[in-house]
Formats: structure tokens, C-alpha cells, sequence
């Protein structure tokens, strides 16, 4: 009781000081009109702790990384999927083997067929002039070329090819590639890189849409040569975009489309691409050496000039009946392809003797147009003889040398579409010793047209084979889809 | 890995500092001459805007005459070389009607079938005579012949695997191949000296890519453990599959790959695995079968073997070896399989000669004669360059051999050089290699001779003199030998 007293004394002696002090002159101030209490001063001393607490760095648990033991542990437990799905039962896996040359008359597993599955669409396999050249070639170089254009796989003939396809299109310079499909996916990446705008059709096949992908650019597609959507489509990207002057525009179309047939509207979309200024890609695979008065292509039907359209490629498999592909357009266009262009860069330069072959071929369809009109009437008898397949209508364009046929009414689901497909195509092999095929499609493929029966008309095919073709279709496609 | 001296390295880095300097430069004053022309097309943004083709204007443009030059004859161990002249200070250049004939360092011909040879040439023609010189079909539809299958079951029983699919092209196969077995959730480690044809495909597949140290399996592990760990970036989830990637012989780089080591970390992490054997079949192993046979590794250990037939075999195309479900499943699925114009028959049956002459079927022993011929020419002519002086490259056995140049001024001086004395050589700067590592790459023939090789490397080490590339002390001749038969 005692010791409480002096403490009681010394607190409130404490308290009277700290008091006095809070009501010194300082607390007693007057600032602006408002008079300073002490709770002011407690006030302030409360905002100082409070910014002096914000300021400190926020506590963050420490990250522990994960253990050596951990880690080990992990990599046991981890268990991958097998390389590859397991195969599918029933699914086809042999395809016919051909014991002779791909003419329109060949030998599939033993027996003499009609081929209608190969693009040889001027019938030049077989043609004595090309295989004479290349036996020349095979001769004097050997067979391939032992090394990239850009170390001494540069032969005289890849120049001599360059050189007359150039002359024969009409354009100033050209540039071989050794492989038909790497072509046009060598060259939209050579031109299109990140941040550029493309728009392209749906239908177009995996090389294009593959070359699409490596690009990198915006790809925005259209219905399937579908003018209508193409020109609301290049409205739409174009319109309040300021930047266009730094962005390089490109339409990406196939003349003759691999997948459905159709043909593309070459002189609307020139007008399309002045009116937005886009350039052009046109890839001519399956129209080099088929359209036009002389066979030089889209521009040539449509009778638009070569120096509209910026940049052709064309894979020279189907017409030339060699193998390989070439790019043309200004010099511009082709110069830089042959520094930045991978397939043509990383990859050894085509072989020597489909080089001659290439040249042989031009030579002789300048010399012989007339295998253009063959070609064409033997186009029209089969769009005539087939017109009334039951089941199966004609989807592809009157001109079109690939004469696509699709079911008249589809069963609802693609595989037994195919298996529907499939059937008559394999009936009209064995009984009436007819080759015809379906289109295939793989899963990496992101075309969403529907397949069919594709038939390749070439000019070396007589009237009776057409005949003997359309009876056969007809009769077999009566019987195999009569159910549905 | 090369080791790059510090008196090389900033003298390289000057010289393409002043070749930048003079570059722009020049730009300058294109663009006041520009002003008046106009280049463009109103409202087209040009094809290259303005540094994107600095590279290729200002600096490969000077030496464009070393590179891309035209041959008149069939790419043998000597071949003609057509002349070229440029009116306009190299910007384009023209074939004039000359030719020289010159030895041949530079086409990949390393069994020497390149030219017509004397088993394979005829049964070629006779097979152009029956199919033709294309079948303008898909392999699906009606592309495939008796030759086809005979060549993939060759293939097949070459490599040491159950069975093989053929492509018309080595690019095509690696990039249409690599998105059929992975795709999104996936893992693609490569090595990071890998072929652009890998790296495409890579990037086509949409699988996530990382890339490990050049041929270093203690990196590759590393590597793998982290992303085993981590799993796929963001989700963690954990990744579906991990395909390893790497080559046989590095066309730059001349080296063998480690692949016992890299097999030995893949199986631990169970991890796929994909060789690439571009340079290494048929010219390397003792049977030729490639850098399985050379390292002693098993092939059913790599689970996807690729190669091509440019090289060693003389004609064009590549193959995927693998297991009979993975080659299935490949041949139902695969684009360039179901896309592509099927391989030109001529050329399939080259192949099969040329395969049936490496393993002794056609009846005479010229298949070993030419393994052995071009693993004597290798070794020989890489120890006699080292002996001179030159960094070479790579490793023994291999008959790729890289030599070093590094500077920019060097590479048309080496090249032009020996161009004059009769020897074509090949001379790879940026972007093929790195900046500061320019070089020049030796591709040994089993059909050089041993006066072909002597002549090869008395131009060259002339030549190096001149240019200055004997960054090593050269051995000093034997002389003693001579001293002691005089004294006795």
C-alpha cells in the first residue's frame, strides 16, 4: 500500500508534465482559423504510422524449389502416351500397286484398268520426246544433284526450265522448287511473316494451309469462292485501319481447288485486290498447262494481263507429268524467294533429269495445242454421260479437268460417307476394271468441304474409256445406294 | 565447340562493324536518290521494309559470285563450273558460254554415285522406260508401284527396322512427319544446331519447343527433369508425350552425335527419341548403315529413324524407319503421304541399286570398296589438314569437315581464290552459321583419288597461306629422319 502511493504520485506527475506539454503554446496554436487541440497532434502521429506501414514492402511466403528427391520422384511417376494411336479396326491400309506406267491405261495388281486417278491431264507419260530427253539427262548428270541451289546444285538445265517457263507464262523470271507440295508452303512464309493480314479461301488444300500456319500472320478465311464474302471480308479488315501502309496484304486462292473442283473468279478478285490493294497469290497446280487458249493458266481464260497477279506457284506434277514446282512473278518476287524461300535455301535442288522433262513438256504443248481441246471435249462427254448418276451429282466447275462427284444425300456422318465412297470405288475396279478414287483426308486437315468421288480426266483418254466409265459409275453407285 | 581467339574475335568484329558502317551509309544516300524514283507501288507496303534485307543488300550481295554457282556437268569428283560475270559490281550476274573444269569439294556425294555408274544407270533408264518419269498421283490414289514397296522394304532391312515409308523429298519429310506424332501437349526437345526442315516441323506441330546444348547429354538431362517436372507451362498439367530430336553428323559442324549417352537418358525419362541420319547413312558405319553402326547402338532403341537419299545414295527423297504401328498409323494420317505427287520412279530405283551395291547384292564387292575408300579419304584428309595448320572441325570418320575462316573478308578471298586454281569449295557464312563463326566446308567423295586429295590439299594450303587461316602452328616436316640416314 505504501509503494503504491509514490507510484500513483510519479504517474500523475508523469501525466501533468505530458499534459502541460500537449497544452503548451504549440498544441495552442492557431492555423488558418482552426484551433489545434491536442487530439490533432495524436491524429497526425496516427497518419505517420499508418504511410510509414504502407511503405514497407509486402511479406511474400519464399518459393521453395522443388527437390532433387522431388524431382525424381516426379520423373517416375510420369507416364507418356504412346508415340502413336492404336490403328483403328477395318480401317483400309493396302493401296493398289501399279505394275506399269500411270497412262491413261495401266496395270493395277495384274489386271489392265482404266486410269482415271492420275493427273496426267495432257497424257504426256509415255510421251516419247520427254522420255528421250531424260534418258539424255540421266546420261550426262546422273540422277540427282547432289546439293542446295546455293552450293553447286545450280545445273545448267534448272536454269534452261527457269528460263522457259518464265518465257512461256510471260513473266520476267521464275525459280524451280524440288518438290511439288513444298512450293506454295515455302513461299507464304517467304513473304508473310508475323503481323501481316492474309485472307484466304476455306477450301484451300494442307500445303496452303500449312504455309498459312508457318507464316504466322492473321488469317482470316472466306466461304469457299464465295465473291460476296471475299469482298465484305477485305471491307471489313480495311476499313479505319490507318496502319495499312506498314502492313502487307495478301489473298492467298487456288485457281482450280483440289477439293472441290470449283474454279476461282480470277478477274473479280484482280478487281477486289486494286480496289483494297492486297497482292495475289494464285496457285496454279492443277490449271498450268490446262486453262486458256494455250494452256498458260487462269489469266490467260480470264484474259487478265500476267502483271496483275503478284505471285504464281504451281506444282508441276499433274500437267508437266514430271515433278517438282516453280514460283514466277516481278523480279523482286523472285529474287528474294531465292534467299529466303526454306525449301529452296535448306533442301537439294530438283533432279536434273525432271528438269529436261519439265522443258521437254512446255515444248510440247506450245507445239501441240490441240491437246488442250482433246482434253476439253473429253471433259464435257463425261460431264454429259454423268449428269443423271443416281446418288451422285457434279460438284465441280464444267471446265475443271478434276470432276468432283459428291453423294446427292449424305448419310450424316464423314466415315460412312467414305465407306459409301469407297465401296463403289472398289466395285467399279473389280468388276468393271475401272481405277477411280475417293478424296482422302487427313486429320491434320482443317478443310471442312465435303469428300468424293475424284475423277482426273487426261487428253489420252479415248470415248469408249469415258463410255465404259460412266456406265460403270452408274450402274454400280444404282446398286450400292439403293438404300439411301 | 570452337574456341575463338580474342585477337580473332574483335578483328572479325571490326570488319563487319565497317562493313555495317559502309551499309548504312550507302542507305543514306540511296534514300535522297530514292526520292525522285518512286520504287513502290502506291498504297503496297514493299516485300522488305527497311533493315529486314540490310543483310542481304549490303553485305551478301558483294560476295554473291561465291555462292550458287552453275555446273555444266553431272556433280562428280570433277565437274565444270560455268563462268559468270556481273556488269553491274555483282548485283546481277550472267552465265557466259565457259566453262572450267574443276575438283569437286563441295557436292554431297560421299559413296560417289553422283554420275552415271555402271549397275545403276541402266536398270534407271529401263525404268524410266516402264513407268515414266512421274506417276502425277498421290500414293493413296494411284501413285504406288512395285518399285515403292520394294524400295521401302529395302529400306527397311537396311536401317535394321521392321518396316519404312517413303517421301519425294528430305525437307517435306521432317515437316509433314513431326506434326503426326505430337501435337498440342506435347514436348519437342531438339538440339540446338538442328536442320531448319526439323525446326519447321517442330513448328508446325504445335507442341511446345525446347531447345538443349549442342550434343550435350548432361544439358539434355537437365533439361528434361525440369520439364518433366514442371509439366506444360501455366496448367502444370502434366506433358502427354516428349520427343527428342537429333542428327546423325551435323552438316556444319563435321561432329558425330552422342548418341549412346543421349539413348541412355531418354530410356531413364522415357522419353521418345528421333534420329535424323541426313549425311550419316551410307557413309559412315562399317557396313554403311549409319551412326547406329559407327557408336554400337541398337536400332530398336531409337524409336523413329529418318534419313535421306540425296547424299549418299545419288538421288532424291527420305524415309522414316519405325515400328510397323507407327508406320501405319504414318501412312493413314500422314499430309504428305495423302497430298504429295509420290516419289519419281527413276529415282526409287536408283536407290535400290545403290543400296543393293553398298551391301554387296549385285554381286561384286565395289559396296565396301567405297565405305572403305571414303573412310581412308576422310581420316587422311583431316589429320593432313590439321598437320598444316587449319582449325578443322568435326570428328574422325566423319567426311564432312568444316574450316574455320571467321572472317567476313576471307570467305570470297578463300573462295575465289581457289576457284582459280581448279578446287570448288563451299563457303557458308550468317545465317547458316553464327555471326563471327564463317567458314569453309569440305565434303569428302569416295570417288576422289588419292592424286585428287593430294591436289586439294596443296591448292588449299597455298591458298590459307595467302588468306592467313593457319590459326594453329603447323607440324614442322620431318627432317630428322632425312638427318639420320645422311649421318649413317
Amino acid at each position: 500500500m505504501d509503494m503504491a502511493l509514490p507510484v500513483v504520485n510519479a504517474t500523475a506527475a508523469v501525466l501533468a508534465r505530458v499534459s502541460a506539454a500537449f497544452n503548451a503554446p504549440l498544441a495552442r496554436a492557431v492555423v488558418f482559423g482552426v484551433h489545434i487541440d491536442g487530439h490533432l497532434v495524436v491524429e497526425g502521429l496516427l497518419i505517420a504510422v499508418i504511410v510509414f506501414q504502407l511503405s514497407r514492402k509486402s511479406y511474400k511466403p519464399p518459393k521453395k524449389p522443388l527437390t532433387e528427391k522431388e524431382i525424381d520422384e516426379l520423373c517416375d511417376e510420369w507416364e507418356p502416351e504412346p508415340l502413336c494411336p492404336p490403328i483403328k479396326e477395318g480401317a483400309r491400309i493396302d493401296t493398289p500397286m501399279l505394275e506399269s506406267a500411270a497412262g491413261p491405261h495401266t496395270i493395277v495388281d495384274g489386271k489392265e484398268v482404266v486410269n482415271f486417278a492420275s493427273a496426267n491431264y495432257l497424257g504426256l507419260i509415255g510421251n516419247e520426246k520427254i522420255i528421250d530427253s531424260c534418258i539424255g539427262s540421266l546420261e550426262k548428270y546422273g540422277v540427282g544433284s547432289c546439293g542446295p541451289r546455293g552450293f553447286y546444285g545450280t545445273i545448267d538445265v534448272h536454269l534452261d526450265c527457269e528460263s522457259k517457263i518464265a518465257k512461256f507464262l510471260g513473266t520476267p523470271d521464275s525459280i524451280l522448287y524440288s518438290y511439288g507440295i513444298s512450293t506454295i508452303f515455302s513461299v507464304i512464309p517467304a513473304f508473310c511473316k508475323k503481323g501481316d493480314i492474309i485472307v484466304a479461301d476455306e477450301g484451300v488444300h494442307w500445303a496452303v494451309q500449312n504455309g498459312l500456319h508457318l507464316s504466322r500472320s492473321t488469317v482470316v478465311y472466306f466461304k469457299h469462292n464465295d465473291m460476296a464474302s471475299l469482298a465484305s471480308t477485305l471491307e471489313k479488315l480495311t476499313r479505319g485501319n490507318k496502319r495499312a501502309e506498314k502492313i502487307r496484304r495478301y489473298i492467298v486462292v487456288e485457281s482450280i481447288y483440289q477439293n472441290s473442283g470449283q474454279i476461282a473468279p480470277l478477274d473479280e478478285i484482280v478487281k477486289l485486290k486494286e480496289k483494297y490493294r492486297f497482292r495475289v497469290i494464285l496457285e496454279e497446280s492443277h490449271s498450268f498447262g490446262v486453262l486458256g487458249k494455250s494452256g498458260r493458266g487462269l489469266a490467260e481464260h480470264y484474259g487478265v494481263p500476267i502483271e496483275k497477279i503478284d505471285i504464281i506457284t504451281a506444282g508441276m506434277g499433274n500437267a508437266l507429268a514430271t515433278d517438282g514446282g516453280f514460283c514466277t512473278g516481278s523480279v523482286r518476287v523472285v529474287d528474294h524467294q531465292r534467299l529466303s524461300s526454306s525449301g529452296y535455301v535448306f533442301s537439294a535442288s530438283l533432279p536434273p533429269y525432271l528438269a529436261s522433262a519439265a522443258v521437254s513438256a512446255v515444248n510440247y504443248l506450245e507445239e501441240n495445242p490441240s491437246v488442250l481441246a482433246n482434253l476439253r471435249s473429253n471433259i464435257a462427254l463425261l460431264h454429259k454421260e454423268l449428269s443423271d448418276t443416281p446418288g451422285l451429282e457434279i460438284t465441280s466447275h464444267v471446265l475443271s479437268p478434276i470432276v468432283f462427284l459428291k453423294l446427292k444425300k449424305s448419310t450424316g456422318s464423314p466415315t460412312t460417307d467414305l465407306d459409301l465412297l469407297e465401296t463403289i470405288a472398289d466395285k467399279v475396279l473389280k468388276e468393271d476394271s475401272v481405277f477411280i478414287v475417293t478424296s482422302k483426308k487427313s486429320n491434320l486437315d482443317r478443310c471442312k468441304l465435303p469428300i468424293g468421288i475424284r475423277l482426273f480426266v487426261s487428253a489420252g483418254h479415248t470415248e469408249s474409256d469415258i463410255s465404259r466409265l460412266s456406265s460403270s459409275l452408274k450402274r454400280v453407285s444404282a446398286s450400292v445406294l439403293s438404300d439411301y | 565447340m570452337v574456341r575463338l581467339p580474342y585477337t580473332t574475335a574483335l578483328t572479325t568484329l571490326f570488319s563487319y562493324g565497317l562493313l555495317f558502317a559502309f551499309g548504312q551509309l550507302r542507305d543514306f544516300f540511296r534514300k535522297f536518290v530514292d526520292w525522285f524514283k518512286a520504287k513502290n507501288i502506291k498504297g503496297y507496303a514493299p516485300i522488305c521494309l527497311g533493315l529486314e534485307d540490310f543483310y542481304v543488300r549490303r553485305l551478301y550481295l558483294r560476295i554473291q559470285d561465291c555462292f550458287g554457282r552453275p555446273i555444266a556437268s553431272a556433280p562428280d569428283s570433277w565437274f565444270d563450273v560455268v563462268e559468270r560475270t556481273s556488269n553491274d559490281n555483282n548485283k546481277t550476274l550472267q552465265c557466259t558460254s565457259n566453262t572450267t573444269r574443276c575438283l569437286n569439294l563441295g557436292s554431297y556425294n560421299y559413296l560417289g554415285f553422283a554420275a552415271a555408274d555402271e549397275y545403276c544407270t541402266p536398270r534407271v533408264i529401263e525404268s524410266l522406260k516402264k513407268y515414266s518419269a512421274s506417276t502425277c498421283s498421290v500414293r493413296v490414289d494411284g501413285g504406288t508401284t512395285k518399285l515403292h514397296a520394294e524400295l521401302e522394304e529395302l529400306a527397311a532391312r537396311f536401317v535394321g527396322k521392321p518396316a519404312a515409308i517413303l517421301f519425294g523429298m528430305g525437307y517435306v519429310t521432317n515437316s509433314a512427319i513431326i506434326p503426326c506424332l505430337i501435337g498440342k501437349g506435347g514436348l519437342i526437345i531438339s538440339d540446338s544446331l538442328n536442320h531448319n526442315s526439323i525446326v519447321n516441323g517442330a513448328r508446325g506441330s504445335g507442341a511446345t519447343v525446347r531447345v538443349f546444348q549442342h550434343n550435350s547429354p548432361a544439358h539434355l538431362e537437365e533439361v528434361l527433369r525440369e520439364q518433366i517436372a514442371g509439366g506444360q507451362p501455366r496448367t502444370h498439367r502434366p506433358w502427354k508425350k516428349i520427343i527428342v530430336i537429333v542428327e546423325g553428323i551435323y552438316s556444319m559442324e563435321g561432329e558425330l552425335c552422342k548418341l549412346p549417352e543421349i539413348i541412355a537418358v531418354c530410356k531413364k525419362y522415357k522419353a521418345y527419341t528421333y534420329l535424323d541420319e541426313a549425311h550419316s547413312i551410307g557413309a559412315v558405319g562399317q557396313s554403311g548403315r549409319g551412326v547406329c553402326e559407327l557408336l554400337g547402338v541398337d536400332p530398336a532403341d531409337v524409336d523413329i529413324m529418318m534419313g535421306t537419299f540425296t547424299k549418299s545414295f545419288g538421288s532424291c527423297g527420305g524415309y522414316i524407319a519405325a515400328s510397323k504401328e507407327i508406320i501405319q498409323h504414318l501412312k493413314q494420317s500422314c499430309p504428305a503421304h495423302l497430298y504429295a505427287t509420290s516419289m519419281s520412279p527413276p529415282a526409287v530405283q536408283q536407290v535400290i541399286s545403290a543400296i543393293k551395291v553398298i551391301l554387296g547384292e549385285d554381286g561384286s564387292n565395289r559396296g565396301a570398296q567405297k565405305l572403305a575408300r571414303i573412310r581412308e579419304n576422310s581420316n587422311f584428309f583431316r589429320s593432313e589438314l590439321k598437320k598444316m595448320g587449319f582449325e578443322v572441325l568435326g570428328d574422325n570418320d566423319s567426311p564432312v569437315m568444316p574450316i574455320m575462316l571467321y572472317n567476313p573478308a576471307k570467305i570470297p578471298a578463300f573462295s575465289r581464290e581457289c576457284l582459280r586454281q581448279k578446287v570448288a569449295v563451299v563457303t557458308v557464312a550468317f545465317p547458316a552459321t553464327p555471326l563471327l563463326l564463317a567458314r569453309a566446308r569440305i565434303c569428302i567423295s569416295a570417288s576422289h583419288t588419292r592424286e585428287d586429295l593430294m591436289k586439294a590439299l596443296d591448292v588449299i594450303s597455298r591458298v590459307g597461306d595467302l588468306v592467313g587461316i593457319k590459326y594453329f602452328p603447323a607440324e614442322p616436316p620431318k627432317i630428322a629422319e632425312a638427318d639420320h640416314d645422311k649421318l649413317e
